[in-house]
């Protein structure tokens, strides 16, 4: 069964037919082409999917798309302006926060979100904060970093 | 029966799909979670009850509180009143997961999920919550002590929607604490946990309860722990034969994440910093939530 669904990806409506099993993220990579936000583990283990959804960080593999109906979706496409990367991208760049750059797109998402919640964290709070992000290159100190100093420079997200 | 979609924009009409064979999905993250992962498909039929307004909030019931089904983790830890008169229920739900499953995790989905290893029952049961339901013939009410019937299962039918879970006021030097035994700090299953609560008039405990999670096929209170308890200081003594009881009282498994003699072990460990924090706590003093974080590194 087919339901025609509104998702409203940074900033665009898109209209969609989804079965009713079928997860957020298949929808936004697959019919929307959006293939930013990566799929990893497909069972909510490891953040590489994670969008923002009405502001909630979300593991979009493991949600569903017709539940997100109507709902305010935040993928790593929507967080710079065009080729300009937002502060927080800029300085996972040059803090070392990136190495393949699988978890990326999910790791941005969740420092967003810890970021739109607490604009200062701690150290500590970051690693809680990212702790559904995996990644397995960088061993998280750049992704520390960056995101520490990106809340220091007070640059918005 | 035909496969079927709604999104409930009501109670009434989430009951009536509920009455008409359909499943609930509130967050998804523990039912969308095990059909990814294989363990349990998407029920045919669906009704998604996550726009529903009235199961939003948490909001003063008389002198306690009200926490709408939909509530999720993260309102919940970090609700004023919560921390401050529940605190074993912000110890809990401050430890569900990581950030995007607090995020999305209600408290409606956590108690009807009824995993013996899930988080929020053990202080929800020292807090003398109740849960609220309703079904095609009304309302009622069903303590959370006696809700949960075994691994995955409660009493309640499946045509009733849990709407609300009720906090009464805790009575004048109440504390409470929940800890859970965990081998890291996000993205955990309680290998072991233990909730309490401890009422102390006078410098005596004048009332106390004591429940156990992953230790039994359903989260339940030990009343040999808590009679360890009442008449006592809440002292260090005290502490340690309520927890040596509530080690007696579970029946653990064994399985990858633990042998039953180890479970055993630790649920003494673990029972005796539930106390003492509950006890901490109830004499004014102030123990960080989550308890399991400041307990371990007290240790
Ligand atoms: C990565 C990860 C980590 C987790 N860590 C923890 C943890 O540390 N501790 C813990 O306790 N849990 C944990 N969970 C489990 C889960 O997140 C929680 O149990 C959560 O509170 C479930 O809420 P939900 O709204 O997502 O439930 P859903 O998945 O939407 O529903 C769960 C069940 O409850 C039923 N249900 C939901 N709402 C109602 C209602 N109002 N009335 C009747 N039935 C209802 C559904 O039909 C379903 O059977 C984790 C899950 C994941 C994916
Ligand atoms: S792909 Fe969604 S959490 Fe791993
Ligand atoms: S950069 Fe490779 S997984 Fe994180």
């Amino acid at each position: 069964m087919k339901h025609p669904i509104t998702l409203n990806v940074n900033g665009t409506p898109y209209s969609v037919d989804v079965a009713t099993a079928q997860s957020l993220l298949y929808a936004v990579r697959d019919q929307l082409g959006l293939t930013g936000s990566k799929e990893g583990c497909d069972d909510s283990e490891c953040g590489a999917c994670m969008m923002l959804v009405d502001g909630r960080p979300t593991n979009s593999c493991s949600y569903l798309a017709v539940q997100a109906d109507g709902a305010e979706i935040t993928t790593v496409e929507g967080l710079g302006e065009g080729d300009e990367l937002s502060p927080l991208q800029q300085v996972f760049l040059e803090e070392g926060g990136v190495q393949c750059g699988f978890c990326t797109p999910g790791m941005l998402i969740a420092a967003t979100a810890l970021l739109q919640a607490n604009p200062s964290p701690t150290a500590e709070e970051i690693r809680i904060g990212v702790s559904g992000n995996l990644c397995r290159c960088t061993g998280y100190d750049g992704i520390v970093r960056a995101v520490l100093r990106v809340s220091r420079e007070g640059a918005s997200v | 029966m035909s496969a079927t979609y709604l999104a409930a924009a009501s109670v009434e009409e989430a009951v009536n799909a509920l009455k008409g064979g359909a499943r609930c999905v509130a967050g998804g993250t523990d039912i969308v979670v095990g059909h990814r992962q294989g363990k349990k498909p998407l029920p045919a039929s669906i009704v998604a009850i996550h726009g529903i307004d009235a199961l939003r909030g948490i909001a003063a019931a008389g002198a306690g509180l009200r926490l709408g089904a939909l509530a999720t983790h993260e309102e919940i830890e970090s609700h004023a009143v919560v921390r401050e008169r529940f605190t074993g229920l912000a110890d809990a739900s401050a430890i569900v997961g990581s950030r995007a499953t607090r995020a999305n995790g209600t408290i409606g989905g956590n108690v009807m999920n009824a995993s013996p290893a899930m988080d929020t029952g053990a202080p929800l049961i020292c807090l003398g919550a109740t849960a609220v339901f309703q079904g095609p013939g009304g309302t009622r009410s069903i303590a959370v002590e006696d809700l949960f019937a075994g691994p995955g299962q409660t009493v309640a039918s499946a045509d009733e929607l849990l709407i609300a879970v009720d906090l009464p006021a805790p009575a004048l030097g109440t504390g409470s604490a929940y800890v859970r035994l965990e081998y890291r700090r996000q993205m955990e299953i309680a290998i072991v946990g233990v909730g309490a609560a401890v009422t102390i008039e006078g410098g005596k405990v004048t009332a106390a309860r004591v429940a156990i999670t992953a230790l039994a096929p359903t989260i339940h209170r030990v009343v040999a722990a808590e009679a360890a308890l009442v008449g006592t200081d809440g002292g260090r003594d005290a502490a340690a034969a309520a927890a040596a009881a509530a080690a007696a009282g579970s029946a653990p498994i064994s399985d990858v994440r633990g042998s039953a003699d180890y479970r055993r072990a630790m649920a003494a460990v673990m029972a005796r910093r539930a106390i003492e924090t509950a006890v901490a706590r109830a004499l004014g003093g102030q123990v960080s939530i989550p308890a399991s974080t400041s307990t371990f590194a007290a240790v």
